[in-house]
């Protein structure tokens, strides 16, 4: 008799989703998949509302990763408007995405995964968590604190304190920096960097000792996707659409994201609400491609910066071509923290940052907008359409989480075809499969928007973000 | 004329001596005794509608509308009971209940006086079923929009555009829970041949229905200074002749 293992739900992701694993009659792995079980009727809500309004709902809607929708909202916004906003500007969104990234990934790495490596994958779950990481390590618990509170608080000294910044509007942003808070976030750049190099210099030594991991965890060719700039080098913020194969070649480069449609098609699978979008000219699935940290990390000609470029270096010996395990994303996002700080002061460091001319104005000029960027998961998408008053009447989010589909579902195969021998779940197993998710980090709250209604939760926020009242709008 | 006669009454337990042609709540605005209210728009005739600033009149079960009743003789007046606060937070939760108010992604979050009201009454929770009625975005004009999400019927801007501006663009269709703010015939703003894009209903709406166009989330500021002054300017120039 064939079975059906379910996992349900899976732990230390961020959102719901729920694995399936069929077994076939010997009790081995005929196939896996990962499903995302929460839903969320995004792109139905949003009908009939202001585009202004766009950047601070779609950061409403993910609570996870909000920072990431407002810049690739307020680009939409600014394709809408069709205007050029000034460079001031996008400079400063530039840094709060950089923050964003920084904060998105040390959660990640350090609060999320990192008692993997700390304890073993075989150790007691119990164990198995932040608190066990404190205590067994207690200097690398404190470099992850310390570098989520370093993003975090540039986010907040750029943003105000409000959960969900409404500092990023289309035209730009709503205030220039002020000297006090450049000051500031200068000051903290030099701990940051330390912290960094020191948690990478660690990871360096001890991820010799996952092997088994490393060769199963979505250890499989797929084409990489995202954003570089004209030089090829790293670029979060904007840029074009750069795909690599698995050997390293790059297949297609300096694509219009905003001309997704064209190269990226979206399948619709009948078991989950998110979408599972693939690289048109290789057709369904073998278009299959990977976004984020370890895409870009294998995309990119290099960074762009001094430290960051030393580690990218000798990050791309492990392997001739692309780096083609998603263990090595931890990898990656340890380099891209690295990076970002280094960016910040970069950019801080530019003469007109502290300019007051941040905010471009007009009327909306176009009916069509699509705003890309790098959200910690990879590419993000925002693609809006609207009638002649500005309002809203159609809108496409693809989300990094969605462009991972497939390789999470091909990874969670693998893994489990690995490490399920006896028919029977037990616990270092399941670490392992949820391990292979959740080394892609996916945000499942955000990227299950695809269809039915939402669900706006909360109703009464005072201005200081605390929830007074709250109610689903359904 | 007739009403200017000095009368003395109790409001809170306090003497107060006054002209009896003002109403309770102008007189106890006047001894910085707070009523809360919402249709309430100093410039503009009263309204009566919003039922905020109820207060309670001594030897009477009703509760009063200050802002519409004068005081009488001797009159003892409550304006903070118990009975009131659990009234008048019934009246706001019920507003909230009406309409969409996402006060997280409104143009006017941190700056409404609804919301402003619903913090000082500590209401917390909206316990009756919310309608969630499925309202349009009336966004054809070139400046200013109107969002019936956020709308609460509080006619300042029909009465403003009539009184102030003089163009009575906005009226009111419809009754009870189907009421609405129209513009001249019930025809989108921006086909309004009355309308002379004065702005002036925009900066007195409480809430966020009324906005600017090009706003984002949380940036509206209504401006209500306008209006006391405007009226100060025309008293002056009504009265410059005596
Ligand atoms: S803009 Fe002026 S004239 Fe037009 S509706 Fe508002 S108050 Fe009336
Ligand atoms: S639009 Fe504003 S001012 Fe007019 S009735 Fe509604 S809430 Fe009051
Ligand atoms: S203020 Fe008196 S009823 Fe609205």
């Amino acid at each position: 008799m064939s079975k059906t293992i379910t996992i349900d739900p899976v732990t230390r992701i961020e959102g719901h989703s729920k694995i399936t694993i069929q077994l076939d009659d010997q009790g081995r792995v005929a196939d896996a998949r990962f499903h995302v079980t929460q839903f969320r009727g995004f792109e139905k809500m949003t009908e009939g509302r202001p585009f202004y309004e766009m950047p601070s709902l779609t950061a409403r809607i993910c609570g996870i990763c909000p920072v990431s929708h407002l810049m690739a909202s307020a680009k939409a916004g600014d394709a809408l408007l069709a205007v050029q906003i000034p460079e001031t500007a996008a400079n400063l969104r530039r840094i709060m995405n950089l923050a964003q990234i920084i904060q998105s990934h040390a959660l990640s790495f350090f609060h999320l995964s990192s008692p993997d490596f700390v304890m073993g994958f075989d150790a007691d779950p119990v164990e198995r968590n932040i608190f066990g990481v404190m205590k067994k390590h207690p200097d690398l618990a404190k470099d992850g604190i310390a570098l989520r509170k370093f993003g975090q608080s540039i986010i907040e000294l750029l943003g105000g304190k409000r959960i969900h910044p409404a500092w990023v509007v289309p035209g730009g942003v709503s205030s220039p920096l002020t000297q006090e808070d450049h000051n500031t976030i200068l000051a903290l750049v030099p701990d940051a960097l330390e912290r960094i190099q020191r948690t990478l210099a660690w990871y360096k030594d001890i991820f010799g000792n996952f092997d088994p991991e490393i060769r199963s965890f979505a250890n499989f060719p797929t084409l990489f996707m995202g954003l570089v700039d004209a030089n090829g080098e790293l670029s979060l913020y904007d840029g074009k659409l750069r795909i690599v194969d698995a050997v390293g070649n790059i297949v297609a480069d300096q694509l219009d994201p905003a001309r997704y449609m064209d190269f990226i098609g979206e399948a619709v699978e009948p078991d989950s609400y998110l979408k599972s979008p693939y690289y048109k000219p290789m057709g369904y699935p073998d278009g299959i491609y990977r976004v984020g940290p370890l895409a870009r990390m294998n995309i990119i000609s290099r960074c762009g910066t001094r430290l960051a470029d030393q580690e990218w270096a000798e990050f791309r010996m492990l392997q001739r071509g692309a780096v083609l395990s998603s263990f090595q994303y931890h990898y990656a996002r340890l380099i891209e923290i690295l990076y970002c700080t280094e960016r910040i002061e970069q950019i801080l460091n530019d003469p007109d940052i502290l300019s007051h001319h941040v905010r471009a104005h007009a009327q909306p000029n176009a009916f069509e907008g699509i705003g890309t960027s790098e959200a910690p998961r990879g590419t993000l998408m925002h693609h809006y359409k609207i009638d002649e008053n500005g309002l809203i009447t159609w809108v496409n989010l693809i989300i990094a989480t969605g462009h991972n589909n497939l390789a999470m579902n091909k990874g969670v195969l693998q893994v489990a075809r690995q490490f399920i021998r006896s028919g029977k779940i037990e616990e270092p197993m399941l670490n392992r499969v949820e391990a292979v998710i959740r080394t892609f980090d996916p945000c499942l709250s955000c990227s299950t928007h695809a269809m039915g209604q939402l669900a706006l939760d909360v109703r009464l926020i005072g201005p200081d973000g605390e929830l007074v009242d709250s109610v689903r709008r359904g | 004329m007739r009403r200017s006669r000095i009368i003395t009454f109790k409001i809170n337990g306090q003497d107060i001596a006054a002209r009896e042609d003002e109403t309770i709540l102008e007189l106890a605005r006047q001894h910085d005794i707070h009523i809360p209210t919402l249709c309430y728009l100093e410039g503009v005739s009263a309204f009566g509608g919003c039922r905020l600033c109820m207060v309670e009149i001594k030897g009477s079960n009703r509760l009063f509308p200050a802002c519409m009743t004068y005081p009488d003789e001797s009159m003892e007046i409550t304006t903070n009971s118990e009975r009131l606060k659990a009234y008048r937070k019934q009246t706001v939760e019920l507003l909230f209940s009406e309409r969409n108010h996402i006060c997280a992604v409104c143009v006017s979050n941190g700056s409404c006086e609804l919301q402003a009201q619903a913090y000082d009454l500590g209401l917390t929770h909206v316990q009756v079923p919310y309608i969630n009625p499925n309202l349009p975005v009336d966004a054809s004009h070139a400046y200013f929009g109107l969002d019936h999400n956020r709308c609460i019927l509080c006619t300042r801007c029909v009465r403003v555009c009539d009184e102030v501006e003089g163009a009575h663009t906005w009226d009111v269709m419809g009754r009870g829970a189907e009421a609405r703010i129209v513009a001249d015939l019930n025809q989108p703003w921006g086909d309004s041949l009355s309308c002379t894009s004065c702005g002036k209903c925009v900066q007195v709406c409480p809430t966020g229905a009324l906005f600017e166009k090009g706003t984002s989330v949380a940036e509206m500021r209504k401006k209500h200074e306008f209006l006391p002054y405007l009226r100060l300017m025309r008293e002056g120039r009504d009265g410059g002749e005596e």
